[in-house]
């Protein structure tokens, strides 16, 4: 178990390093000079050149590069060219509303798709199956932006329950923050639900049909007991492989679910430092979306070795 | 009044007939053994037993098992029954248990459910079954988890399941089949004494004569679905009155015609030469820091194959034999020693070099099903091997050689334009066998060619076997567990145990008289019709 554990962080800082080195890459060959945006395009040679001094882009690229992941390393993400205060300052207001959102859509998509899979499962082919996939069906193909659309429209507008947009901040009240939250999250999650609660539902089946099924019914018990003590534990180990997966795409989601609930969290922060060019916070909150993304699937692993213990003794 | 009583069963599942109008019926303390062939549902009249049939299912006639009519039974009652008076065990034990939880739990389970035990009783009651299975507390506690147990340990597992709440009657369903003949000998022990511990009643499936021979007291044999014959075991066997129990009985002792190839083989120069092969795997490291013990599959093995011969290699699982088999074919590398094939060494060869040796060899497997892309024609499956020709043949060429090679294992050219699942599994083994004959190899291994087959196709492919070995002059190795296998096709036995070949003779005395332990293990083991009937007939005598 030491040894996967070790294995699996050993693969994670590789992907990490690697990612560092493709997103700087991807950013110095991208055109526009972060200098000449901060000082305008009448800006004076001397005052330009002075700037990118300071900035440290006349340095070579393989020192810069050092000098960012060294940086980072130790938890200074530099300073961002627009706003004039360190990269970590930024990031660090903007990720209290990115994390829980996150959190609180992922735990939405599953305690929503688990059970639906489940039900599914246990009733195939029945109606109740071919509406519930049906529906997922539905899911799968509505992007989130638009469903943001249509919650916004039903709850915000209509009935009034929740703010359409926008964060108080979480000295508001952990209930004002939360009310916030929760379309953007319901958003994010549905969509991802409807995969997931499918993919629960056709490992379900396929672990149904196993001969250790059969076992345990011929041991006397009812289906329904079967389902849960035997079918459910096996049938988690596709459903934590795109569990993971999910993740980076709930992540990609938020920077447009927070553009349109105008929610000033990462995605805004990555959105809008794009668009200024302010190269030294996209490539910090890039890198942590990426560590974020590393962390998740070794998270994934460990959840594997726990369902499963024929991981646990392998070498 | 009978345990179990079967009275005019029939099953369609949805709307395919598959049983009409099954009796049988099983006494307290009593060995029933229902044989038959696959598809003769077999499998179908034990589940309908169960009430474990598929969601389609509709059955007819009347399922008595101690009086409570099992057809008309609710769910809940069915539930009652099952584990604790009906146990079930099934054929593959690899797959039987949940790979999540411990054999405790998975043996606790069926008893807390029934006795509403707590957990430190029922555990108590698992670790006395399991212990009575043959699975002690010291070497296999019940914090083991099945894949930590060889196959014949976890059918043990499966039968402590099935028996922990004393059944009085036992469902099993080929239990020994995917087991070598040493485990098959020690579980059908296994299950012959909890029978007369419990007066328990057993039914045993089985499409292995031999086993039923010795096993039953009563027979039930089924064809498509129908019991076509039925009676005590000495009678039926011995007498073969019915037509169809005279088929089964020859087909599974049946020894093809052979022109004995005499050993004046020998003097031609040996085809297969393989001198002190060894090959090891990395084993699993105990500690951080210690080294890993390699673990050795194939000791410093030594033989030699002349051409036209044919060798059995046979050996209990796990014995090493395909992995010597895979060195041979060059699909693995030894780790020390020497393979030759007509004397050119395929150790330190690239594999375009190999070209010429993989055209001299060719394989045959055991699975018919598995070894076939199922979208490809047979055309095309056939013609795999031809790419190793130097010559790349025409597609005219290629059709021609193809209808050769059918034709050959007794298939019509016309088969060519045919999926592989419009074949029967004795025919695609036919298949796989033109496959293999395709580019005119001389050396043909065969890994268990026929022990995924039934008896009669079995006998028919052995058949095919002799007569290639004759027309061809094809080299056969053998590999196998099954010894009446060896005794039919082949002129000499090499015994394989731990990595070693520790006995080798011609194949008559080797299996008459075994010098060597192992090799004496395989043939006690060995199920004998013969032998199983001359014994029913001496209990009787006394």
């Amino acid at each position: 178990m030491t040894a996967y554990l070790a294995k699996r962080l050993a693969t994670g800082l590789a992907t990490l390093l690697v990612a560092s080195v493709v997103v700087f890459c991807v950013l110095e060959i991208m055109p526009g000079d972060p200098a000449l945006l901060m000082l305008g395009m009448n800006a004076e040679p001397e005052a330009l050149a002075t700037l990118r001094e300071q900035m440290g882009l006349n340095q070579p690229v393989v020192l810069r590069y050092l000098d960012w992941v060294c940086g980072m390393a130790v938890g200074d993400f530099g300073r961002s060219y627009t706003y004039s205060t360190p990269v970590h300052d930024l990031i660090g207001e903007r990720i209290l509303v990115s994390l829980p959102l996150a959190i609180l859509s992922l735990i939405l998509s599953t305690a929503i798709a688990i059970p639906v899979g489940i039900f599914a499962a246990a009733r195939r082919g029945r109606p109740a199956d071919t509406v519930t996939m049906g529906v997922a069906q539905v899911g799968v193909a509505i992007p989130n932006f638009w469903f943001a659309l249509l919650l916004i429209y039903l709850f915000a507008v209509w009935l009034q329950l929740v703010p359409a947009g926008g964060f108080p901040g979480w000295s508001a009240g952990l209930w004002a923050g939360l009310k916030a939250l929760i379309l953007p999250a319901v958003a994010l999650a549905l969509p991802q639900a409807a995969i997931l609660a499918r993919v629960t539902r056709s490992a379900m089946l396929e672990v149904l049909g196993e001969d250790y099924i059969r076992t345990a019914r011929a041991k006397g018990m009812p289906r329904r007991v079967v389902l849960w003590h035997h079918a459910l534990r096996n049938a988690m180990i596709p459903v934590l492989t795109i569990l993971g997966l999910q993740f980076a795409f709930l992540l990609a989601g938020t920077i447009i679910i927070e553009n349109v609930f105008y929610l000033p969290g990462l995605g805004r922060l990555v959105f809008q430092a794009i668009t200024q060019r302010d190269l030294i916070v996209v490539e910090g909150v890039v890198m942590l979306l990426v560590a974020a993304v590393v962390a998740v699937n070794i998270l994934v692993d460990i959840g594997y070795a726990i369902v499963d213990p024929r991981l646990r003794t392998r070498r | 009044m009978s345990l179990l009583s079967i009275e005019n069963l029939s099953l369609d599942i949805a709307g395919l007939p598959i049983l009409k109008d099954v009796d049988l019926s099983v006494e307290p303390g009593e060995v029933l053994g229902l044989v038959g062939e696959s598809g003769s549902g077999k499998s179908m009249t034990a589940l309908t037993v169960m009430q474990l049939l598929p969601e389609a299912a509709r059955t007819q006639g009347r399922v008595t098992f101690d009086g409570i009519d099992i057809l008309a039974a609710p769910e809940e009652a069915m539930c009652r029954l099952r584990g604790d008076d009906i146990g079930m065990v099934f054929q593959e034990p690899m797959t039987a248990l949940n790979p999540v939880k411990t054999i405790g739990e998975q043996v606790a389970e069926g008893i807390r459910w029934h006795t509403g035990a707590n957990r430190a009783d029922a555990e108590a009651r698992a670790r006395a079954i399991l212990d009575r299975v043959g699975l002690p507390e010291a070497k296999f506690p019940l914090t083991r988890f099945p894949h930590e147990l060889s196959g014949g340990q976890r059918q043990r597992v499966v039968i402590a399941i099935a028996c922990a709440l004393k059944p009085k009657l036992l469902i099993a369903d080929e239990p020994t089949t995917a087991l070598d003949v040493v485990l098959q000998a020690q579980i059908l022990d296994l299950l012959r004494d909890l029978v007369d511990e419990n007066r328990m009643g057993l039914l045993l499936i089985s499409h292995d004569l031999a086993v039923v021979a010795e096993m039953a007291d009563r027979v039930t044999i089924m064809r498509h679905g129908e019991v076509v014959d039925a009676g005590r075991t000495a009678g039926i066997l011995t007498e073969q009155r019915h037509p169809y129990t005279r088929r089964l009985a020859e087909a599974s002792t049946h020894v093809p015609a052979r022109a004995r190839t005499e050993p004046s083989g020998e003097d031609r120069k040996a085809l297969l030469d393989v001198s002190g092969v060894t090959r090891d795997y990395p084993g699993r490291r105990k500690g951080f820091f210690s080294r890993a013990e390699p673990f050795r599959a194939v000791d410093n093995v030594s033989f030699s194959l002349a051409p036209g011969h044919a060798v059995a290699l046979v050996g209990r699982s796990g014995c090493g034999k395909s992995t010597l088999a895979r060195m041979i074919l060059a699909l693995d590398r030894p780790t020390a020693g020497e393979i030759r094939l007509a004397g050119e060494a395929l150790g330190d060869k690239s594999e375009a070099e190999l070209r010429s040796a993989r055209r001299n060899m060719q394989v045959v497997f055991q699975d018919p099903y598995g070894s076939f892309n199922p979208r490809h024609r047979v055309e095309r499956l056939v013609a795999e091997p031809l790419h190793l020709l130097d010559k790349r043949p025409t597609a005219a060429e290629r059709r021609e050689q193809v209808a050769e090679a059918l034709h050959d294992v007794g298939l019509s050219p016309s088969d060519m334009d045919k999926f592989p699942h419009q074949f029967s599994g004795g025919q695609r083994q036919r298949i796989s066998i033109a496959r293999a004959i395709i580019t005119r190899p001389r050396l043909i291994v065969a890994d268990e060619p026929v022990s995924a087959l039934d008896v009669s196709i079995r006998a028919q492919i052995l058949d095919l076997f002799a007569d290639l070995n004759q027309r061809l002059d094809l080299t056969y190795l053998f590999i196998t567990h099954d010894l009446t296998v060896a005794r039919a096709i082949t002129d000499e036995v090499m015994v394989m145990d731990e990595g070693r070949i520790v006995e080798r003779g011609r194949t008559q005395e080797v299996l008459k008289h075994p010098r060597t332990a192992p090799a004496r293990a395989l043939v006690d083991a060995a199920p004998d019709l013969e032998r199983a009937l001359a014994a029913r007939r001496g209990d009787k005598a006394l």
